[in-house]
């Protein structure tokens, strides 16, 4: 396994609603739980992965996320068993849309 | 000079048949358990033996027997067939008894052909597409003697090939009409067949199988394990291609992702107002997952390669979409099916493993010889075809704007691949595995399935790149690497120049094209399992037992 | 009429989700709390944030009921140390606030073995608290439908129900069909012929043989009808268990053993009960298996 955290400052979306998870631990798959936390502002991303050696395509893969919903104040946690970049980019704008609801 | 050298040695095998069978060959039918003797007597140091060997059919029987004859009597064989399948295949070779092969397709042996290329015991000729492999038949390959299966004969030797009558023909009438003998295994003898597939006349010997051959369902693909990624590639696919270019001849190479969009017809392509559009006519063997476009009224006709299991009751009973005799049954064909695909199909969209910066598109890995099947057939531009479509024209002048060239038409050719395979392998490179496999194998090109020239799309989760609109070798590598993801190749790219692309039309992402992602869920899929399917074609489709949870 | 929505292709949260009244859902311990396996991250395998559990209560028909949902997609939804804990407390919990009844979505191969001893010992905690619950009035029904079915000790909890309802795509049994396999030899039992996994261990051969109670089509609405036909049937009755009704149940058992028990297949026993066209039981829909079997039916 192998722990990764990113953390992107001045975002500007705020989340207010209970923290909400997406996905499952399966095979390819991943679950990811958005809360939101008291950040000055920024969004941190937590990740335990069981694919070991990935960490320059999480990384793009995270600031690309950020670019899209530019989240401010909001803590993701995630479980990944191998789960593709698509993937993973699905589940977690799928998060965000969860907990957006209908003003995503 | 004797001109009848090939009817006079004929004459020579027949007898020796004829004298080791004794009473026990009745006409052209002879015991099951006499089978050796004939193979010892009718074959000759040497011959090339075509052996089916099929893509899905399989003359086992045949087959097995051929594996086991005695290699001091028959040796240096020249094989030749589609597919190496079963492991007698390659135990032929293995054995000693072949010297030489030339095929297709081994996908399920591909490992143990390399090993046994490398350790020298596999000579291999060459690999070829299908109706390429027919074709030699007929020019520098004539097989001398063939080992079919069928499904019945007659008593004087006319066979009924049905629904998998696949490969024969092509096989049968190549060595019959060069003297050759013709060997079949039935499933059954009857006194009247449905109807004629192989006259008597050309037909040398009937052996009843111990049981029926031996065939797989290859192209059924259970919805259940289609994926949201799927979903959305095919939503693309649909509204980005076939909607854009008005595809209504085509080909799908088998797998989950056109799965996909066979299941999307009757639902997100119906919502686009493209029932009659697109999707009318297809070269393709009877899929399962193609049936709720079927019943949606999409689809008007199937011609296929082979059969597929399951399958048989829901094609007796729409016999105006696929090919059914008068008898009521159906007839496949692969070299004419396939000489469909390459003609009078205007796209082919399949997957595949690798794709290179020029689009070089390869199944090829390292430590397995596979081949290619089909693929290369009917991933290629028709050079030959001169009848326009509207597809057709709108593909060539896409590929020829702003070039001082005659005008002409293009065959749609696209590989819709997601970036990463499993264990995150990334599916775009700079260097196919083909190269390393090339130097392994001791080929003389790396073996390639479809080549960049040919390539007019490519579809990743990421969007469309357009091949036909790049007007330079740098244009061209960048529309891949702005749909290769995350993959080291499509964080390679220039920002700049894939920008410019986008602006040009020449990338398409998911919101350019209006494809909702949102909406790219398993709820689109007109049928999510195997019971829907089933009950799509109101209880007549009745899937193999491993497809079944109920 | 909507279209109809698989129960075996939802996840545990959707199943709850959709079973139950709309956003009436409150989980106990949810993933947010991070109460995780102490156990797997020595193994170096994923965690899930709810152990592949999630347990709490909700609304059906506007009745509260206490409620879990195993994920069959976390591990095969093996029951591990804290997964187990979280069913125990649960069914304490239900018990403490006299709850009306018990739900459990089981979708589990057992116990999860990478937690040895501590994943069998939740296991049968669980089956004690199960039948503690029933002994102090809680009825507990259980809902067989995912594509991992109720197997190894979940399915020894799920018989120690007061109800079972299943779809015919559930399955329910003890050993799997590879260990079975496996440990007899595949003339005893092919595990790679779907057809008679599902004939054995599915939820028609198990309605027949009087091991469910109920049948319905794969589909998140009939399993809520189902479940809340049960809750008002056994409102009117005792959960607990009694003397007399696992007498009932052992002479079951022994009828079964003495009239099916030297057959090969299933089909076999259906035709020995008189089923009419027993090989095509597998191919019948719900509604016109339930018209054939439901009066020849064992426990019927």
């Amino acid at each position: 396994m192998e722990t990764l955290n990113y953390r992107f400052e001045h975002g500007s979306r705020a989340l207010t609603a209970q923290p909400q998870v997406v996905g499952v631990v399966g095979s390819g798959n991943l679950e990811v739980l958005i809360e939101a936390a008291e950040l000055d502002g920024a969004c941190s991303i937590e990740i335990q992965t069981a694919a070991v050696g990935f960490g320059a395509i999480w990384q793009a893969v995270m600031h690309d996320f950020q670019q899209r919903w530019q989240l401010a104040n909001a803590r993701i946690s995630i479980n990944d068993m191998g789960a593709t970049p698509a993937v993973v980019s699905l589940r977690m704008d799928q998060a965000v849309q969860t907990m957006l609801g209908d003003a995503a | 000079m004797n001109w009848n050298t090939l009817q006079q040695n004929r004459a020579v095998r027949l007898q020796r048949a004829a004298t080791v069978l004794g009473s026990e060959l009745e006409g052209k039918s002879l015991p099951a358990a006499r089978i050796a003797d004939l193979l010892h007597a009718v074959l000759e140091c040497g011959d090339r033996v075509c052996l089916e060997g099929n893509n899905q059919k399989q003359a086992d029987f045949l087959g097995h027997a051929l594996a086991n004859l005695d290699p001091a009597r028959i040796n240096q064989l020249h094989m030749l067939q589609s597919v190496l399948a079963l492991p007698e295949h390659l135990d032929v070779s293995e054995r000693g008894i072949a010297a030489r092969l030339d095929f297709s397709f081994s996908g399920p042996q591909a490992a143990r052909v390399a090993r046994l290329a490398s350790a020298g015991k596999l000579n291999i000729g060459a690999i070829h597409t299908y109706l390429e492999l027919f074709s030699r038949y007929f020019v520098d390959l004539p097989p001398r003697v063939c080992l079919i299966a069928a499904e019945a004969a007659d008593r004087h030797g006319n066979l009924y090939t049905g629904p998998n009558t696949e490969d024969t023909p092509a096989i049968v009438e190549a060595t019959a009409f060069k003297q050759g003998i013709v060997i079949v295994q039935v499933n059954r003898i009857v006194d009247q067949l449905p109807r004629v597939d192989v006259p008597a006349d050309w037909v040398d010997f009937v052996v009843q199988s111990p049981r029926p051959y031996y065939i797989e369902p290859l192209f059924t693909r259970d919805p259940a394990q289609i994926s949201e990624i799927q979903v959305l590639m095919a939503m693309m696919a649909i509204k980005g291609i076939y909607a854009e270019y008005g595809v209504q001849r085509l080909n799908h190479g088998i797998g989950f992702d056109t799965a996909a969009i066979e299941l999307l017809l009757p639902t997100y392509a119906e919502s686009l107002g493209l029932r009659g559009k697109i999707g009318q006519h297809w070269a393709l063997n009877p899929h399962p997952a193609l049936i709720p476009a079927i019943e949606a009224g999409f689809v008007k006709s199937v011609h296929s390669f082979g059969s597929e299991l399951g399958m048989e009751n829901y094609i007796h009973a729409r016999p105006d979409v696929f090919a059914i005799g008068p008898d009521g049954s159906m007839r496949s064909n692969r070299a004419m099916c396939q000489a469909a695909g390459h003609y009078a199909c205007d796209m082919f969209i399949g997957s595949t493993l690798q794709i290179d910066l020029q689009g070089n598109s390869s199944t090829a890995t390292a430590g397995r010889i596979s081949g290619f099947g089909g693929a290369s057939n009917m991933g290629a531009d028709a050079r030959g075809r001169r009848h326009a479509s509207p597809a057709w024209l709108k593909a060539g002048q896409q590929a020829r704007a702003g070039r001082n060239t005659i005008p002409r038409g293009q065959k749609l050719v696209v590989q819709m691949v997601e970036t990463f395979r499993e264990h995150m392998q990334p599916a775009f490179v700079e260097k196919l595995d083909a190269w390393t496999l090339m130097e392994q194998a001791d080929m003389a090109i790396p073996p390639v399935m479809i080549y960049g020239d040919d390539v007019t799309h490519i579809l990743t989760e990421e969007g469309i790149a357009n091949l036909l609109l790049c007007r330079s070798d740098e244009e061209r590598e960048q529309a891949i690497r702005g749909v290769a993801g995350y993959t080291p190749v499509g964080l390679g790219r220039d920002q700049r120049m894939v920008e410019n692309l986008r602006d040009r039309g020449i990338i398409q992402r998911a919101e350019d094209l209006g494809v909702d992602k949102r909406m790219a869920t398993r709820d689109l899929l007109a049928a999510r399992n195997m019971k829907d399917l089933v009950r799509a074609s109101g209880g007549l489709y009745q899937p193999p037992k491993r497809f079944r949870n109920w | 009429m909507s279209r109809p929505v698989s129960y075996q292709e939802a996840t545990a949260r959707e199943r709850l989700q959709q079973l139950f009244d709309a956003d009436s859902f409150e989980e106990f311990l949810p993933p947010s709390a991070r109460v995780i396996s102490p156990h797997l991250g020595q193994l170096n395998a994923p965690v899930a944030f709810d152990d592949g559990v999630a347990v709490g209560r909700a609304r059906l028909n506007g009745q509260t009921v206490y409620t879990a949902a195993q994920e069959g997609g976390f591990m095969g939804g093996a029951v591990g140390e804290v997964h187990g804990a979280k069913l125990v407390g649960l069914l304490r919990r239900a018990v403490q606030d006299q709850a009306c009844a018990v739900v459990l979505l089981v979708e589990s191969g057992g116990v999860r073995l990478h937690e040895a001893n501590a994943g069998l010992i939740a296991v049968s905690e669980v089956m004690r608290a199960l039948l503690d619950a029933r002994a102090a009035g809680v009825p507990v029904i259980v809902l067989v439908g995912g594509a991992n079915g109720a197997f190894g000790g979940m399915g020894i909890v799920a018989r120690c129900a007061n109800v079972v309802i299943m779809s015919e795509e559930g399955r329910l049994a003890m050993s799997g069909p590879e260990v079975i396999e496996t440990a007899s030899g595949v003339e005893e039992f092919d595990a790679r012929d779907r057809a008679l996994v599902w004939r054995t261990t599915g939820g028609k051969h198990r309605y027949l043989m009087g091991d469910c109670h109920s049948i319905v089509a794969d589909d998140i609405a009939a399993f809520r009808a189902a479940a809340a036909q049960a809750i008002a049937t056994l409102a009117g009755q005792s959960a607990a268990l009694s003397l007399s009704a696992l007498e009932a149940e052992q002479q079951m058992l022994e009828q079964r053993l003495q009239q099916f028990g030297q057959l090969r297949d299933p089909v076999e026993i259906w035709s020995t009960m008189q089923i009419p066209d027993a090989a095509n039981i597998p191919m019948l829909d719900v509604e016109s298996f339930i018209a054939t079997a439901s009066k020849r039916r064992m426990g019927a």
